[in-house]
């Protein structure tokens, strides 16, 4: 329709780009306006709490309940973070080497147990391998609460309540998710590049450390990193088996200051931000991890 | 050699999986103390479940409630803002990864922040209602608006869930859009004919998952209330904060393991129900 029709007079170009842009481009243009409109407005809403643990962490303790609340705290107080980290029920070193422990061992038992269990399951054969890896899959079905009592009773019997064993140690004999996704990683490997080792007269080691392992280094980044943040953030587990101060993770050293200074929401905010912050530092490095991360996850569901 | 690498796993999957799950059913039928061996009790736990103790159907309602409000808002907001997130424009990983951030806030850091955001008094949530003329809603300490609240924060969660809808949306092919065009679908014709069809397979993923997580809400509940407590009048009582109870608090292993069977079962009941449906609007030959 647009443009000049023979035996018509030749339309102005003016005309022909007031055309062209109501046409077209301003559909477009307030499309996109709609579009950032609402996504600006959505990521403020979302990252607002954030904003918020921050903005109140640095409040001095008159300010903190404000009314109307300060944005910008003003002025703003540093303080609320060596006293968090020094207050008798948060003592930091000690729950961040705690944490650490636990999720430095844990992941690395993890990560070498899972390479290996999938490796086995994705490209060996053994008799009864296809009934474990269904058994394994059944297992992901199972709901937590479920075995919780009789795994507790389990590590009850054999003395490990009030010790880290309980979190460290099933590490190293794998975990169904981690294994089912590598495994899922480790069968798009052409199968050739094994043959042609074989056919060198390598064995399944070499395979694994020469072949599987250097390809599959971006899903074993995702795995570790997914591994890690699961052992920083978990509360369960902790609060279950960690019955002693001295043996305390971050997560459970902020509950038992949550239910101490549930009034000192300044304390709390620093306490939660000192969890959280190393979190988004780790996430801000390895967003693209992350993000492919979970997009594996949910291919195969 | 092969069950040589995998001997770990089938190790823990025999006594940390396999083994806990037939201890449940016996346990179940116990009463069991830890110091003392179990008790034979036979179907008493049940009865007592199904009848004498109120709480467990209550705890159940409570789990339910938050699973029927917290699972379609949120898919239905991952849903909106994933086809926010493939549109041609600027910025998209930023907005991405802006949504995803709060997923990777340490659940009990989450919670603090949200027992300070829902705060009946001073909290921001209720500062902005007030401010743009509606009611203080009184949060955490009301039985009404307690589930609610939860529910609420859930959705501060749906990043997880976003990032799945993306790579979803990602994989269907933009000459479908074209062709619906062509054949005169509006907006709302391509996303009801083509968005929605090709979808499904990840709508069914983060649906099922959606329910199994849902019901077994624990983290946010223990923190925010201080414990297994079940906030005013027990209305956030959720059934795993119940189970805990009874397990540790108590220490009612033989109680506790009936109350887990219980749940296992609805939860396997729910999920073999979506499964079956999902034949009617799950379209897998669309998948590649």
């Amino acid at each position: 329709m647009r443009g000049t029709h023979r035996g018509e007079r030749p339309v102005s170009i003016g005309v022909q780009i007031r055309q062209r842009f109501s046409d077209q481009r301003f559909a477009t243009l307030v499309q996109r306006f709609f579009i950032y409109t609402v996504l600006i407005m959505s990521s403020v809403a979302f990252l607002f709490p954030l904003f918020w643990m921050l903005s109140t962490s640095l409040k001095v303790k008159e300010k903190v309940m404000a009314m109307p609340p300060q944005l910008i705290p003003n002025p703003i107080d540093w303080a609320n973070y060596p006293e968090t980290m020094t207050a008798p029920d948060f003592d930091f070193p000690v729950l961040l080497k705690n944490t650490l422990t636990y999720g430095v061992i844990e992941t690395f038992g993890i990560v070498i147990s899972c390479t290996l269990v999938a490796y086995s399951f994705a490209r060996m054969r053994w008799p009864g391998r296809d009934l474990f890896f269904i058994l394994t899959l059944a297992t992901m079905m199972v709901p937590g609460p479920v075995t919780l009592v009789p795994v507790y009773i389990l590590f009850k019997q054999i003395g490990w309540i009030g010790s880290m064993l309980p979190l460290i140690v099933p590490g190293f004999f794998g975990s169904a998710f981690i294994i089912f996704l590598l495994r899922q990683f480790f069968m798009t490997i052409p199968m050739e590049l094994s043959e042609a080792v074989i056919v060198d007269g390598g064995s399944h080691w070499t395979i694994l450390w020469r072949i599987i392992v250097p390809l599959a280094k971006p899903a074993l980044a995702t795995v570790t990193l997914f591994e890690f943040l699961y052992c920083w953030t978990d509360f369960l587990g902790p609060l279950i088996y960690l019955n002693r101060a001295e043996l305390f993770t971050l997560s459970i050293g902020l509950y038992a200051f949550r239910e101490r200074w549930v009034i000192r929401y300044d304390l709390m905010m620093a306490a939660a931000a000192v969890l959280t912050i190393p979190i988004l530092i780790l996430f801000f490095f390895a967003q693209r991890t992350f993000i492919e991360g979970i997009t594996l996850t949910g291919i195969k569901g | 050699m092969g069950v040589l690498f995998a001997l770990p796993w089938i190790i823990r999957l025999l006594t940390l999986h396999i083994y806990p799950i037939f201890a449940a059913f016996y346990y179940g039928f116990t009463r069991y103390t830890i110091l003392q061996p179990p008790v034979w009790l036979g179907l008493k736990n049940y009865i007592k479940i199904f009848s004498s103790d109120k709480l467990p159907m209550q705890a159940l309602y409570n789990s339910a409630y938050y699973s029927v409000g917290s699972v379609p808002l949120g898919l239905v907001l991952a849903l909106f803002l994933a086809i926010l997130l493939i549109q041609r424009i600027r910025g998209l990983s930023f907005f991405r990864s802006v949504f995803f951030i709060p997923s990777v806030v340490p659940a009990v850091a989450s919670a603090v922040l949200w027992l300070w955001l829902l705060n009946p008094r001073v909290g921001l949530i209720n500062f902005v209602l007030t401010s743009v003329g509606l009611p203080r809603i009184p949060w955490l300490s009301s039985a009404v608006w307690i589930k609610p609240g939860f529910i609420l924060m859930s959705l501060w969660g749906v990043g997880w869930t976003t990032v799945i809808f993306v790579a979803g949306l990602q994989d269907i092919p933009r000459h479908l859009y074209e062709a619906a065009q062509i054949d005169g679908a509006g907006l709302w014709g391509r996303f009801r004919h083509v968005t929605l069809p090709l979808l499904s397979p990840s709508i069914f993923f983060n649906l099922v998952m959606g329910i199994i997580g849902s019901l077994q809400i624990f983290g946010p509940a223990f923190i925010i209330l201080a414990g297994p407590t079940g906030g005013p009048q027990n209305a956030a009582l959720f059934y795993v904060l119940y189970l805990f109870r009874q397990a540790f608090d108590y220490v009612n292993m033989g109680y506790a393991s009936a109350l887990a069977i219980v749940i296992f079962a609805v939860i396997l009941a729910l999920t073999m129900l979506v499964f079956r449906s999902s034949s009617l609007w799950v379209y897998y030959e669309a998948r590649r």
